[in-house]
């Protein structure tokens, strides 16, 4: 195995890992908090890379379409709580399933009317757009590697806002159990309301920095959706630090996976059959794992309720 | 079994006024489906008994589901998986030159049974939100073994060059005939489900839905029954995926990707879950608004404008035909408005009396 590869690849699993970790922290606190299945998250992430395409084609300045971008994402949010999600707390999880894929195909097909079905990619911000060279031969982008850093610095504040802050403890108290916190006098509807719009913004903050890496498109959020279902799962619902050991997890997994399960195939298979069944195995890795996490620790590798 | 009835006040839902309900309501659908191609023939009747079969293969799948999820409390977001299963037994078999039903239907029934066997071992003995992700995983790792399949087509899928045989006749390739094989299937798969949910079985498994402690206390194999309950359920749901494959003539990954697994909770919701008949009106629904919405947009308020001009009609139009274009955008709001206003679906806001579940 080359080293190099390894390296790279590594690199690259941690930044699907923070990018995952910050869509997943929304969806965790949602589901964990207020018990609430949105299968709208995604869109969120989805929106944050529109909005990021709009705001710097207005302004051709990056400095000011991150603001503008967590400013919008943090609107979307609200509005999307006061419309809906507000009036389906108490309701089963089927009920929200139902909505909340009707806010995708909603919001999706919108999207789709208003910028059509063309790919659309936000440039590299120059003072990022250069690379580290690794080897000789190998270079490995510093606008990633800037990705990896913010990621990093944010998982840390967050983690440090939940733990050590009046509003994070509500935070735990309410994943632990939401209707003793009410019953002590906490304006459990507000806390709510305030867990969902950052949840918001971080995921549209997620959908920006990948705006440049990956193609935007109105259906970007659906497979980051699952992977983050995959990721919180993992983790354990309800849980910032589950939901980012869950992301690294995940991103690890899959990035190294699609990468070297074929080849690790080919020591014990024919290489025809290994071609076969290795990229199959590599998709199916983390469902695996996730499969295997649910047998044997049904509440995630950090439960969050006591 | 009767004095169990008198006994259980908890279980409003069996009612006599429901009951009766329950009867005519799958009687009503089903005859509505089985006289539709006299009423329609020629023309554009072809393309309608198409989409009516569509609605019954979804309504079969769903069906399945309402068995475990309305039944069992068994939420499972993989269903689809056995959809796509029981079509790729009859794309398989076909590439294989082995065609006819007497013996494809039987093997599909058997693979979706092994398969529910293998995803409800690891599944039932979870709940709640675990049992939702550890059904979307199998059924995921399906979808990605499907589109590993490079010699029958991978990612693409897999055409068929004709439709299944039944004893040696390709009577189905007649698209009235096969339209009724549909019809009856139906039938046939909702006798079947009715008679379970009737059943002592079914009463044990509504048993364990309501308190699963309790059923475990009166010495219920709780995780047996689920288990049972799990692989009938996908045994069931296979056969919509032999029939789809034989409508399509075709059969891809698509067909069990999380997004149709999504579709059947929505049906079910939709129409009323644990009612059996709500997955008929609630596929009705949901398959009909999917080509109800694009039509009233583009071929009934689009010509009401005129096409040409700068004149408001004009953007009226263009309106129209990019909403019948996009149509999941009205799709979306409709499905917001059910969740929030329609609880119970659609069965239970026609239904007269209020009952707890």
């Amino acid at each position: 195995m080359d080293m190099t590869l390894l390296l790279v690849q590594l690199l690259n699993g941690l930044q699907l890992g923070v990018l995952l970790f910050l869509v997943a922290a929304g969806l965790t606190l949602v589901f964990g908090i207020m018990d609430f299945i949105n299968l709208a998250h995604g869109v969120q992430y989805m929106l944050g890379a529109y909005l990021g395409v709009v705001f710097f084609g207005a302004t051709g300045n990056v400095l000011l379409t991150i603001p503008l971008v967590l400013l919008g994402s943090f609107i979307i949010a609200v509005v999307l709580e006061h419309l809906v999600f507000r009036r389906l707390y108490r309701a089963d999880h089927l009920s929200q399933v139902l909505a909340t894929v009707g806010i995708l195909l909603f919001v999706t097909e919108l999207i789709e009317i208003i910028f059509g079905t063309q790919l659309y990619q936000l440039p590299v911000p120059q003072a990022l757009d250069w690379a580290i060279p690794i080897t000789d031969t190998l270079q490995y982008p510093v606008y990633r590697i800037a990705v990896i850093v913010v990621g990093l610095i944010l998982a840390a504040g967050l983690w440090l806002a939940v733990a050590r802050t009046r509003v994070g403890a509500l935070v735990r108290a309410g994943a632990s159990d939401a209707p003793m916190v009410a019953a002590l006098g906490v304006d459990i509807e507000r806390l709510f309301l305030f867990v969902f719009a950052v949840g918001g913004m971080l995921a549209g903050f997620a959908g920006l920095v990948a705006a440049p890496i990956v193609a935007v498109e109105s259906h970007m959020g659906d497979q980051i959706l699952i992977l983050c279902f995959v990721v919180i799962v993992i983790g354990g619902i309800g849980s910032i630090q589950g939901a980012f050991m869950g992301a690294l997890i995940v991103a690890m997994v899959d990035t190294l996976g699609r990468t070297f399960t074929t080849d690790i195939m080919k020591t014990i298979l024919a290489p025809s059959a290994a071609d076969t069944v290795g990229p199959a195995l590599a998709s199916m890795l983390i469902y695996l794992l996730m499969a295997v996490v649910l047998f044997w620790r049904p509440r995630g590798l950090f439960p969050a309720k006591g | 079994m009767a004095p169990a009835e008198a006994v259980s006040p908890s279980t409003l839902s069996e009612r006599p006024s429901l009951l009766r309900a329950g009867v005519l309501s799958p009687l009503l659908f089903i005859a509505a489906f089985a006289l539709l191609p006299l009423v329609v023939a020629g023309g554009d009747g072809a393309f309608l008994l198409t989409i009516a079969a569509r609605i019954m293969i979804f309504a079969l799948a769903a069906l399945s589901l309402d068995l475990i999820l309305g039944y069992g409390a068994m939420v499972s977001f993989g269903h689809a998986a056995f959809i796509g299963i029981g079509a790729y037994v009859i794309g398989i078999s076909a590439e294989h030159f082995l065609e006819d039903l007497a013996l494809t239907l039987p093997l599909a029934l058997f693979i979706c049974a092994a398969f529910g066997l293998l995803m409800g071992a690891v599944s039932v003995r979870t709940s709640g939100i675990q049992f939702i992700m550890i059904t979307l995983a199998l059924s995921q790792m399906a979808y990605f073994g499907a589109t590993s399949l490079a010699r029958y087509g991978g990612d693409d899928g897999l055409t068929l060059w004709s439709r299944s045989t039944v004893f040696g006749s390709s009577i189905l390739e007649n698209d009235v005939a096969f339209y009724y094989a549909v019809v009856v299937a139906l039938a046939l798969c909702y006798g079947l489900c009715a008679l379970i949910v009737r059943s002592r079985f079914g009463r044990v498994l509504s048993g364990i839905r309501q308190s699963d402690k309790r059923m475990s206390a009166l010495g219920y194999p709780v995780d047996r029954y689920r288990l049972v309950a799990f692989v009938i359920a996908g045994a069931i749901c296979g056969v919509s995926g032999v029939l789809l494959a034989n409508l399509t003539e075709f059969v891809s990954p698509a067909y069990m990707s999380w997004g149709r697994s999504a579709d059947l909770i929505i049906i079910l919701v939709i129409g009323g879950i644990g009612r059996l008949h709500g997955a008929l009106w609630g596929a009705l629904i949901l398959l009909g608004l999917e080509d109800a919405i694009p039509f009233v947009f583009k071929d009934v308020l689009a010509p009401l404008f005129p096409a040409d001009g700068e004149s408001i009609g004009a953007s009226l139009h263009a309106a129209s035909l990019t909403i019948a274009q996009n149509w999941k955008v009205v799709l979306g709001p409709i499905l917001i408005l059910v969740a929030l206003y329609a609880r119970g679906g659609i069965v239970g806001v026609f239904s007269t009396r209020k009952d707890g579940s």
